[in-house]
């Protein structure tokens, strides 16, 4: 498996690859993942331009650790292939599916991800794949989607063409989003990927911003698709563990280890009741902990 | 490679920097306009004469509007105005690799 598919992306920030403004140097900001943009963001007569940019950017640009996801048009445009070739030969990290509603979508792109790897000599399997589920039938597809192939890191929700296809509209209140949120969360999970929620496009609203990342990160999303640096902060803030929380998932993981080597199932800790069924949750806190850079322990 | 007809691209934005090329008579001829060219025009030219060998370019008239543009940008908006010049816009050779 390619060691990056697990990677920590609690934030994803957009940015046009047209605009070199924007691209050259983002990781300011520290962001765990850039999205450069060759979809909506650039306009329909600078999609050419866009790639060389793009390519350009990728070769060049030390983006110190940030992930560099690359968002490619439709598969319904005829700029897809050379998007990818690209964005595979610029070296990015991983190739973002916009509007994905069925498995063969997935395997289209893998298709020519492997031949472009095999064009410009990268190593093959380098190029990881997200996809974006943008449609009522995209979220009822997830399952098959998220199975479709090994490079498939994960899918992520995007909220405005998912609520024009549902004959609705971002509301502000998380209400219309609900289904799909929970569909994509429950399938990405089933797969074992990870999962992220759309952008929060009000941003003289920061409160609605910060309660709309604490109910996604209750519904176990891995991060969020951001669109502003001011965003970055407040999803940290939440989706990085609170020590409280770090040491007490030490606890259990020691106890736990303890317990088992002694035969006993049941005990407890801090006052809560603790059993086996503890275990995956406690270590998952210790690791996300870790790669966030928090952790001062020794597990 | 021939340089066809006009072609334009990049913008004046910051950061960025506006390449036009047309055909030349003959030879390379290079106009720059920038406001730190006494600081970076050397700099500059090394990077789109560069450039322009690579694409195998020695006949055009290349105009560069500089505003502050990073040699990644540099060299994307002269291959983009002369991708533009020459109608390809696919199987581009990315960074001149192909397959063996």
């Amino acid at each position: 498996m390619n060691p990056n598919k697990k990677r920590l992306r609690r934030t994803m920030m957009f940015l046009n690859a047209q605009k070199p403004g924007l691209i050259k140097d983002p990781y300011i900001y520290k962001p765990d993942s850039i999205m450069l943009d060759l979809e909506d963001a650039v306009a329909e007569n600078q999609k050419d331009a866009a790639r060389f940019s793009l390519y350009h950017a990728l070769q060049e640009i030390d983006y110190r650790g940030c992930e560099r996801v690359v968002r490619i048009n439709g598969l319904d445009t005829p700029y897809w292939k050379e998007d990818i070739r690209c964005a595979v030969a610029g070296g990015c990290d991983a190739i973002r599916i916009p509007k994905t509603e069925r498995p063969e979508d997935i395997k289209a792109v893998e298709a020519e991800i492997q031949i472009a790897e095999e064009d410009f000599g990268i190593p093959q399997g380098r190029t990881l794949i997200m996809a974006a589920i943008e449609s009522a039938r995209g979220v009822v597809k997830a399952l098959d989607v998220c199975e479709a192939s090994d490079r498939l890191f994960g899918i992520a929700l995007s909220g405005g063409d998912y609520t024009k296809d549902l004959q609705t509209y971002i509301t502000g209140t998380g209400v219309e989003l609900m289904g799909a949120r929970q569909n994509l969360i429950i399938a990405a999970r089933a797969a074992k990927i990870q999962c992220f929620d759309t952008v929060y496009t009000d941003l003289n609203d920061m409160e609605g911003f910060r309660r709309d990342v604490e109910t996604i990160h209750l519904m176990g999303f891995d991060g969020k698709s951001i669109i502003n640096p001011r965003q970055i902060p407040i999803v940290h803030d939440i989706f990085t563990p609170a020590q409280k929380n770090i040491i007490f998932a030490e606890k259990v993981v020691m106890e736990i280890e303890d317990k088992r080597e002694k035969g006993i199932g049941v005990f407890i800790v801090d006052g809560k009741m603790i059993d086996i069924a503890f275990y995956d949750g406690a270590k998952r806190t210790i690791e996300l902990a870790k790669a966030s850079g928090v952790y001062k322990g020794g597990l | 490679m021939e340089i066809k007809k006009p072609a334009m691209a990049g913008t004046l934005e910051s950061s960025d920097c506006q390449v036009t090329v047309e055909p030349g008579d003959g030879k390379i001829d290079f106009v720059l306009e920038s406001a730190v060219i006494n600081q970076y025009g050397n700099r500059i030219r090394k990077v789109i004469m560069e450039t322009l060998k690579n694409l195998d370019i020695d006949n055009v008239r290349i105009t560069v509007v500089d505003k502050g543009a990073l040699d990644c940008t540099i060299k994307a908006r002269v291959e983009g105005a002369v991708s533009r010049s020459t109608d390809q816009f696919e199987n581009i050779l990315w960074g001149g690799r192909r397959k063996s």
